[in-house]
């Protein structure tokens, strides 16, 4: 209690410098933060991926579409539970900066298979009833604010043309981590204007999403559906749905290890700082931590009174740098959520910035402890006067 | 009656060489000394001689290169570095030059210091220190920092941190030398006083000759032996 009292009262001794260091600690925090959340984001996709879910593509490229006769095949195949499948619209709203994800997709077994995507019955009906209906997400809705019964007009970029469709239901993430921002319409009214316009393109798709029993032998089943369709003309390449975003990051994979290392960087920064300011409050101590062992202080004590002191400031500087972390993130994620549809400080980033901070004041502490425990008495107070 | 019984502090042969680099410096050279029970003592020499070695000795807070110091039946030069801070925290009680208050706690809280590391209880500590701060008639300044105060009065503060663990030696490392002369007077009573009415066995080092007057054995210290030899 003594000693906390008096770490209490070291700290605000300098005003300045601590106010200075808790400062640095804060903004060091704060990066660190939103770095975490930045790479979090680049993983919002495979942390949300199923176990239980795979995705089947053209093995040439994803780019090559399957044809849809292939679902029949698939759901013969032993664990599968469910095929559903889609395309890739890449439809622009009105303008080309206006960026959100828009698939064909096939309306039923598509919401089964994505059980995070959740929508008022009634809603689900109306999409499953109208051919040109659409379903979006809750925040894509409110910021073009889109309800249902508005038409909307998407510009194809892969299917060239002006495609009208009606909103008929918004849905809402089961979870903070769900995408709320994709827009999914009735493939069979992409297909069947395909036929007409360029009938060669039609009865295709971009991809199976396929729902297997059970995650132990989504494996098995992976490698099941592509042998199932070796030497045919459209071979496949089936992954696990982690898997599958994962290599959309890998893509990325540079960026994310560059930001990575420069999160670590701030970190090591602030520790440089923070040893700095722990090692010459000592030093102006020293003469005061020979009193106190004078007095009969051990060697635990001095360590307390040093450790203590920079252990607090850390945290402090910690908490302050994780309570603005939340408001700049929302900044921040608002900001990109064409980029990071999922942008969101994570426990684990917290926990992260916890243990950053308790290290740096662990280590800003030993040089001052282990010099103020070394020094004989007499000379501590010798540098007194 | 004191003579009956065994010295507080016995000094047996000690010699004290400190080293700088290539040079050794040989500050004490085969000191032997006792000191009796309730004794105050004065430890007089020039600059350089060695008093503050010698006192660090016998308080505990440096080694001896050879010899043995006893204070109270204990060989101290015998104990870990662990035991003699324990030992020390009980035993004694210091006053230095510059006071050496910590500038963040009060009156209250430096005296209050060598408490925390007892048994006692945060009332009953509060009563010693209250106890001590009457002694030296600081009991109106107990919220005060050192630094609102004056040094005679910091070296009051001093003074009562140095006894409230009621110890059996107060070792004093040149307590007026910091002090106007009217501070120094007051100390001076006031340490006398601690040796005629409490009975401290008190050592103090001082090249003030007025301080001096106050104990009632003067040493002196000259290049690392005494000067005169003790009766
Ligand atoms: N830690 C030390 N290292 C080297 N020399 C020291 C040390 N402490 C004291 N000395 C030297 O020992 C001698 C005696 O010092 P000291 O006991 O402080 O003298 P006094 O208190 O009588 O003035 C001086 O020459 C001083 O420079
Ligand atoms: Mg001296």
């Amino acid at each position: 209690m003594y000693l906390l009292n008096l770490i209490f009262r070291n700290i605000f001794r300098h005003k300045l410098r601590t106010g200075l260091t808790i400062l640095g600690i804060t903004i060091a925090i704060l990066s660190f933060g939103l770095l975490r959340t930045v790479i979090d984001a680049f993983y919002a996709g495979v942390e949300a991926s199923s176990s239980t879910r795979l995705v089947t593509r053209n093995a040439i490229s994803l780019i090559f579409p399957l044809p849809v006769s292939h679902k029949d095949k698939i759901r013969q195949i032993a664990g599968v539970q469910l095929v559903s499948w889609g395309n890739w619209f890449g439809g622009v709203y009105i303008d080309e900066k206006n960026f959100f994800p828009n698939f064909a997709v096939d309306p039923k077994s598509y919401l089964e298979l994505y059980p995070e995507f959740v929508l008022p019955e009634d809603q689900k009906a109306a999409f499953f009833r109208d051919r040109k209906g659409f379903v979006a997400g809750r925040k894509l809705a409110a910021k073009y604010g889109w309800k249902p019964g508005d038409t909307v007009t998407l510009r194809g970029t892969i299917f060239p043309g002006q495609w009208d469709m009606v909103m008929r239901g918004i849905y809402k993430g089961r979870d903070h981590t769900v995408d709320e921002s994709q827009f999914f319409f009735q493939w069979a009214y992409l297909n069947e204007s395909i036929k007409k316009s360029a009938p060669l393109r039609s009865e295709q798709v971009g991809f199976y999403m396929i729902g297997v029993t059970n995650p132990s032998i989504a494996a098995d089943v992976a490698a099941n559906i592509d042998k199932a369709f070796k030497n045919s003309i459209a071979e496949t390449l089936t992954e696990t749905e982690k898997a599958f975003q994962m290599s959309w990051i890998t893509m990325s994979e540079a960026i994310v290890i560059a930001i990575r290392l420069v999160s670590f960087v701030v970190i090591f920064i602030i520790m440089a700082v923070m040893a700095n300011t722990m090692a010459m409050t000592a030093r102006e101590r020293i003469g005061e931590y020979a009193v106190f062992k004078t007095l009969g202080f051990g060697r635990w004590h001095i360590a307390g009174l040093i450790f203590g002191e920079s252990l607090l400031i850390s945290l402090i500087g910690c908490a302050c740098g994780i309570a603005l972390t939340f408001p700049a993130a929302k900044a921040f994620g608002a900001e990109l959520s064409i980029f990071f549809p999922v942008f969101l400080v994570s426990d684990e980033t917290i926990i992260m910035d916890i243990s950053a901070a308790i290290v740096v004041g662990l280590i800003a502490g030993i040089f001052p402890t282990w010099r103020s425990i070394r020094i004989r008495i007499a000379d501590g107070l010798r540098r007194i006067g | 009656m004191s003579s009956e019984t065994a010295p507080i502090v016995q000094i047996r042969n000690v010699s004290k060489t400190y080293r700088r680099g290539s040079q050794a410096i040989k500050v004490l050279e085969n000191i032997s000394l006792d000191i009796k029970e309730g004794e105050f003592l004065a430890l007089m020499g020039p600059s350089g001689s060695g008093k503050s070695t010698l006192l660090n000795l016998l308080a505990g807070i440096d080694s001896v290169d050879s010899g043995s110091v006893t204070i109270g039946g204990i060989d101290i030069t015998k104990l870990s570095e662990t035991d003699l801070a324990g030992w020390r925290a009980v035993n004694v009680g210091f006053i230095f030059q510059f006071y050496n208050l910590i500038p963040v706690l009060t009156a209250f809280g430096n005296v209050e210091l060598p408490l925390v590391l007892t048994t006692l209880t945060k009332k009953e500590r509060r009563e010693h220190v209250e106890m001590a701060l009457r002694v030296v008639g600081l009991a109106d300044r107990m919220d005060h920092y050192p630094g609102q105060l004056s040094g005679g009065q910091q070296q009051r503060v001093a003074i009562a941190r140095a006894v409230v663990t009621d110890p059996v030696i107060l070792v004093a490392d040149e307590p007026t030398g910091d002090l106007d002369r009217v501070s120094a007077a007051e100390i001076l009573d006031l340490i006398s006083r601690l040796n005629r009415e409490l009975g401290k066995t008190i050592i103090m080092v001082t090249h003030d000759p007025r301080a001096a007057e106050k104990a009632r054995i003067i040493l002196h210290l000259d290049k690392g032996i005494f000067a005169d030899v003790p009766s």
